[in-house]
């Protein structure tokens, strides 16, 4: 990693002496590099495609399709949290409830699915649900002026509490349509398949990436990350846009959970504890800015492989501990917060 | 009258105050042995005295959260870091050859507080000199810190036989739980420390505006790297009574949810989150308040495991109350009550 910080620092007395001239494709990368917008993704790709090679190097079977599609497979549901997720920190805002909402929807699918509903109707009823949450932590912040930390920590409180109103013992989903949903794999051809959580959250992030690149309502996301006031006083829905981001991250959190229930087929309150955590992180790796302004959600999706990347290299290493994968992220948040700093400080 | 019941609303002590005395009365109607406190060999004991001692962690990290929300940051890794604390203070105690003398666990206690020392020294780090948001900086210790945690029990929970280690947990001193008296010991420390000295007034203007401060003169960075390692301090001395009143290390649920309870208490003790304004009588309130409802839940016959939806209804209860809208509205009450009275006095006197 210190090679990649060192990098800009080496190569900036020869740009800052010689004549700037941005045709030159050194320039050029080093430009791409110290952007604060593309650079930390940039470095991003790099890790992900290293640390790829270096387990594949390691370890036999690493190279093969399947293990690169399970990275997709086993954290569809993450994914589909990040791009909640990056939606909110484009903002400058921050969502704590992700991991409990999740652990909600969990509850509700299950307990619903026991007393007979169709997961043709419980499915949407998660889906409002959340987002209706999520509405209300939106005007929380915007009406009374709260924290959205503050906010987001009531709700999750209250989605954990709720999951223990629900039960405080584990139910499993034996509903046979939900089911067959879940253990269905599509094949790719070639050995090679995927589960429908997968196609899910790849069509969440297809979405994503149109709303927040082409829309309206994604500039001004990114216009209120940059400057809240700025977008203020040049007349953008400012109010309606940070409600909409919170409904946004409740709705991707409820759907998360969904698709989590498939992966688990069980609900369970202490599920996805730290998952927040989790989905922060993938979206920081991924090269959002915290404070807002900069970021992509295909940057987040790159985050959560890469984190994937290593839970699969703990995984085959058969002797490291999960704990490694706490301090594994922890560090790797760290080196890439310290990384958005200096790409930010070096614009400034 | 009006213009008194006026300003006790306005304080910011008014409306915690309300609400313990809620909680209290709801206890005293379902459970009227409630304040009853009896005296057993010396020792107090009733249900004011519990929540005191279940209380007393939460206190304890609280204090050192008000400090550090007081610079305008955060801590997220109290948790993490009362659970490190705990697990190193139980796998010294389970290494040696005697962890029942008072040397072995003077020992444990004191290597364990001081890598709660080193962590706060890095959060203070992290914060300070490299200038990474608060929230942040704590949140790779938070998730981080656990992972660390098993890394010391190896992942299993260490049980420990030691009489002294288990007296900070459950023991008693001078007739009050030895909880109980540590946590009031850090409380009147930090009262005295920052109240008595301009060292609160110091940390307030970082809180306000940190390069201000700096440039009249305060040492910023010092007090910010004082702040955090005081609330690490502070994690560290709950996860050891954490620890000592289950008698084992759990490196995943010892001080689980803690950070969060911390700055629910200091919430509703009044002090912003926006920094620049602390109060620690607050902070001891908003630690009863929230001690008092678990109890209540308890009490009431509310299955236990519900509380955190009582908790989150009380957050969002006292954010709403101290939101700027709010304000507006019970300002507005105020000047039109204010001239109400003038009307009336002007109608008296002609």
């Amino acid at each position: 990693m210190t090679s990649t910080l060192e990098r800009p620092a080496t190569e900036a007395p020869a740009g800052r002496s010689g004549i700037r001239s941005p045709r030159r494709p050194l320039d050029r990368v080093r430009d791409l590099l110290t952007s604060p917008k593309s650079g930390p993704v940039l470095v991003t790709a790099v890790l992900f495609v290293a640390v790829f090679v270096a387990g594949g190097i390691r370890y036999k079977g690493f190279f093969s399709g399947q293990v690169f599609l399970n990275l997709f497979v086993d954290n569809s549901y993450l994914i589909v949290l990040a791009v909640g997720m990056t939606f909110v920190i484009l903002t400058g805002g921050i969502d704590l409830s992700v991991g409990a909402v999740v652990a909600l929807s969990t509850m509700i699918a299950a307990s619903l699915l026991q007393s007979g509903w169709s997961p043709g109707v419980v499915i949407p009823l998660i889906l409002v649900l959340t987002s209706v949450l999520g509405l209300l932590v939106g005007l929380m912040i915007h009406v009374f002026k709260v924290q959205p930390f503050i906010a987001t920590l009531a709700a999750m409180f209250l989605a954990r509490g709720l999951c223990y109103v629900i039960s405080k013992d584990s139910i499993s989903i034996t509903e046979p349509a939900f089911v067959a949903l879940a253990v269905t794999r599509i094949p790719l051809g070639g050995g090679l398949s995927i589960t429908p959580s997968v196609v899910i959250a790849l069509v969440v992030v297809v979405v994503a990436v149109w709303v927040l690149g082409f829309t309206r309502f994604g500039r001004t996301v990114y216009a209120i990350g940059g400057n809240e006031q700025s977008g203020m006083l040049m007349g953008l829905p400012v109010a309606r846009t940070k409600v909409i981001v919170y409904v946004v991250s409740g709705f991707c959190s409820g759907l998360a959970g969904v698709l989590f229930s498939f992966y688990t087929l069980s609900g369970y309150p202490l599920t996805a504890i730290g998952t927040e955590l989790d989905a922060i992180a993938a979206v920081v790796i991924g090269g959002t800015l915290l404070t807002g302004g900069y970021g992509f959600v295909l940057g987040s999706v790159l985050g959560v492989l890469v984190l994937g990347v290593i839970q699969t290299i703990i995984t085959f290493e058969g002797t490291l501990s999960s704990w490694w994968t706490k301090i594994f992220i922890g560090a790797l948040l760290l080196v890439f917060i310290i990384l958005q700093k200096v790409l930010t400080a070096r614009r400034r | 009258m009006n213009a008194l019941l006026l300003r006790a609303v306005s304080s910011r002590l008014f409306w915690p105050i309300v609400m313990l005395l809620l909680l209290v009365a709801i206890n005293v109607i379902a459970f009227p042995g409630f304040l009853t406190i009896t005296v057993k060999d010396g020792h107090l004991f009733g249900s004011v005295i519990d929540i005191l001692r279940n209380g007393a962690p939460t206190l304890i990290i609280a204090v050192g959260m008000t400090l550090v929300i007081a610079t305008r940051g955060i801590d997220l890794s109290v948790g993490a870091v009362a659970a490190i604390s705990g697990a190193v203070a139980c796998s010294i105690l389970l290494g040696s050859s005697d962890p029942g003398s008072f040397g072995t666990v003077a020992v444990a206690v004191a290597v364990a507080l001081l890598i709660a020392l080193v962590l706060g020294v890095w959060n203070g780090f992290l914060v300070s000199v490299i200038g990474i948001q608060p929230i942040i900086a704590t949140l790779i210790l938070m998730t981080a810190g656990r992972g660390v945690a098993m890394l010391i029990t190896e992942g299993q929970i260490l049980t420990v036989d030691s009489a002294p280690f288990k007296a900070l947990g459950s023991g008693f001193w001078f007739g009050l739980p030895v909880a109980v008296v540590i946590g009031a010991g850090i409380f009147a420390l930090a009262a005295l420390l920052t109240r008595r000295t301009a060292l609160g007034m110091l940390i307030e203007s970082v809180g306000i505006n940190p390069e201000a401060s700096r440039q009249a003169g305060v040492r910023a960075r010092g007090l910010l790297f004082a702040v955090y390692t005081f609330c690490a301090l502070s994690a560290g001395i709950a996860g050891l009574i954490l620890t000592a009143n289950q008698t084992a290390a759990d490196a995943n649920n010892t001080g689980l949810f803690i950070e969060l309870d911390a700055i629910l208490a200091v919430v509703i003790g009044g002090t912003s989150l926006a920094g620049g304004r602390y109060s620690l009588a607050g902070t001891l309130i908003g630690a009863l308040v929230i001690q008092t409802l678990v109890t209540t839940v308890y009490t009431v016959g509310i299955p236990p495991i519900i509380t955190m939806v009582f908790k989150a209804a009380v957050v969002t209860a006292v954010c709403l109350l101290q939101s700027p809208a709010t304000n507006a509205a019970f300002a507005r009450l105020r000047q039109r009550i204010a001239a109400r009275t003038a009307r009336v006095k002007e109608a008296a006197a002609s």
